[in-house]
């Protein structure tokens, strides 16, 4: 079952003075097993609508069912979250336990799962983020480097099993390795656990690489829905918000300008450098 | 949820209040408290809180803000007042019923504890309603600033102070963010009973103090690297000077005082008062 969105809305302090618009109207449906990238500037609301997908917030108007579960229900909530693995930008808001091991198990205890049970996820959960057990999992997670403080942050929501994994900009501030290393650990994962996965970000290069669908947001409503050829393609307009498309999306814009027929649908290197093909090694002259 | 909480309850307009030396009014603050403790009759408050309402007049304010600085009283203020009723047994006695009594004393000492609170409260409340927190900070420590001489760090306080304050809202997103992370890792914050819910408190509170430690490094060095050395030898960019209105504010204050000490001197309305009420009661 799926997670749907109806005529979403959510103000902040509704009906104060300084009352917001983060959201409006936004209608939308989260398929099992569907990875989809979230787009939008600071200030669109992309991360207003993750935390309604656990129901961290509650929409001021409409409704968010998780699975079938209400997420306006503060009982149906509890189950539906259970359900919602969520991590956020930065690991230095969730870790605190005195181990990595310690910490990474938070989630599963709280889930009152068996103690054999809790060990062996723990463990899946070490292996899936690339922590080497014998390593980190005494360690003390204020004295693991970024890129691994980010790994136990992830190891701690993988470890519940969520049918849905939301994950904010998780590649924030890594480099381009690093970048990669998480791309593929949520590929990875994905594979293993067969979650869905909805990932904010403002490079579009990293939801390019996995995304199956592709929501831009802008000012709270939604600008683009669809499959990533069909978003990217609208590099022009997405360039005039201010969102920079995939590199090879830019590139093969800026090829086709110079007469290179080129198909609209181009957002990957690897469709770029397919499509570049049939002009073999004569195309400086074009 | 913590967003809601505004801190420091500064109200942006402009008045002979705002535009006064934040030194002056910390030391008219002083003597008006020094007017309310001298206070021994009860007619007297009558004229303090026509005073007070003088004051709210001057500093343009609007009377429900002032009034909304009792909020925090109003469980402490009818415990006060009821405490005193029952507790103080001095004077004739106005009802008596089983094991509970009421004494004139115990009225007349209940409804002064009370007035005393609310002419404070009232007061220090305009002063923060009409002085921002920094403006505030600066003024103490200029005021504090003599006491160099006996090693009294009066910079490094207000610094202090200054700091503490511009942090505490970042602190407070903060905190509700660590929620947000915990409560997503099915952290049960709310059933249990007390030393559950005390523990349950620790994954959110460790994260908070060893951002907040990670946070305060980064800003000394932040400052050291902006060449900050203490206060010695540093000029500011607003220099405070007193002005006409100041001298006026202290003179209205000073003569507050004297006017206090006269009328009780010289015109003992209670008794008059209470001898009035239960004649008539009689």
């Amino acid at each position: 079952m799926p997670i749907v969105i109806e005529k979403l809305t959510y103000k902040y302090q509704s009906g104060s003075v300084n009352e917001f618009t983060a959201l409006k109207d936004i209608d939308l449906t989260i398929q099992d097993g569907e990875f989809l990238g979230v787009i939008g500037h600071t200030g669109s609301g992309k991360s207003t609508l993750i935390q309604q997908l656990n129901g961290l917030m509650q929409p001021t108007s409409g409704k968010v069912t998780v699975d079938g579960f209400d997420m306006n229900d503060k009982k149906q909530r509890m189950k539906g979250r259970a359900l919602v693995g969520m991590v956020f930008q930065y690991p230095d808001h969730q870790l605190f336990d005195e181990t990595v091991y310690k910490d990474i198990s938070f989630g599963p205890r709280n889930m009152k799962l068996p103690e054999d049970e809790i060990d062996r996820r723990v463990r899946e959960a070490m292996r899936l983020v690339g922590l080497d057990e014998d390593e980190f999992a005494e360690k003390s997670p204020f004295e693991l480097s970024g890129g691994e403080k980010r790994r136990t942050a992830l190891a701690g929501i993988i470890a519940m099993y969520p049918k849905y994994l939301v994950l904010d900009e998780p590649m924030a501030g890594l480099d381009p390795a690093g970048r990669r290393a998480v791309s593929d650990m949520i590929n990875g994962f994905r594979k293993k656990l067969g979650c869905s996965v909805v990932m904010v970000s403002h490079s579009m290069d990293d939801i390019a690489r996995c995304a199956d669908k592709v929501i831009v947001l802008r000012g709270g409503e939604i600008f683009k829905y669809g499959a990533p050829s069909e978003v990217f393609c609208h590099a022009e307009e997405l360039n005039e918000m201010g969102l920079e498309p995939p590199f090879a999306a830019r590139l093969a814009a800026e090829l086709r300008k110079k007469g290179f027929a080129l198909p609209q649908s181009i957002y990957t290197n690897e469709a770029l450098a397919e499509a570049l093909k049939p002009y073999g090694k004569g195309w400086r002259n074009v | 949820m913590f967003k809601d909480i505004t801190l420091g309850q500064y109200f942006p307009t402009d008045s002979f209040a705002h535009r006064l030396d934040p030194r002056t009014k910390l030391l008219i603050l002083i003597m008006y408290i020094a007017a309310v403790f001298l206070v021994k009759e009860l007619w007297v408050f009558a004229v303090l809180i026509a005073f007070m309402f003088f004051m709210t007049a001057m500093s343009n304010v609007p009377v429900s803000y002032v009034m909304r600085s009792l909020k925090p009283l109003r469980i402490l203020l009818p415990i006060m007042f009821l405490l005193n009723l029952f507790m103080i047994s001095t004077g004739d006695v106005l009802v008596s019923w089983k094991f509970i009594k009421i004494t004139t004393g115990g009225l007349k000492q209940a409804v002064f504890i009370v007035l005393r609170l609310f002419a404070l409260v009232c007061g220090a409340s305009l002063l923060t309603l009409t002085t921002t927190p920094i403006s505030l900070t600066e003024g103490l420590e200029k005021i504090l600033s003599p006491l160099k001489v006996i090693k009294f760090p009066a910079h490094e306080l207000a610094m202090m102070m200054t700091i503490a304050l511009r942090f505490i809202p970042t602190l407070m997103e903060e905190a509700e963010k660590i929620m947000k992370a915990q409560l997503a890792r099915g952290a049960d914050l709310e059933s249990g009973n007390l030393v559950k819910r005390a523990k349950a408190m620790l994954p959110i509170l460790i994260p908070l103090f060893v951002n907040s430690f990670r946070r305060a490094e980064e800003l000394a060095l932040a400052m050291e690297s902006r060449c900050y050395h203490g206060g010695e030898g540093r000029t500011r960019l607003r220099v405070l000077r007193f002005g006409w209105r100041d001298l006026i504010a202290v003179l209205v204050f000073a003569s507050l005082i004297v006017l206090v000490i006269l009328l009780q001197k010289y015109l003992p309305l209670d008794d008059k008062l209470f001898a009035l009420i239960s004649g008539a009661k009689a």
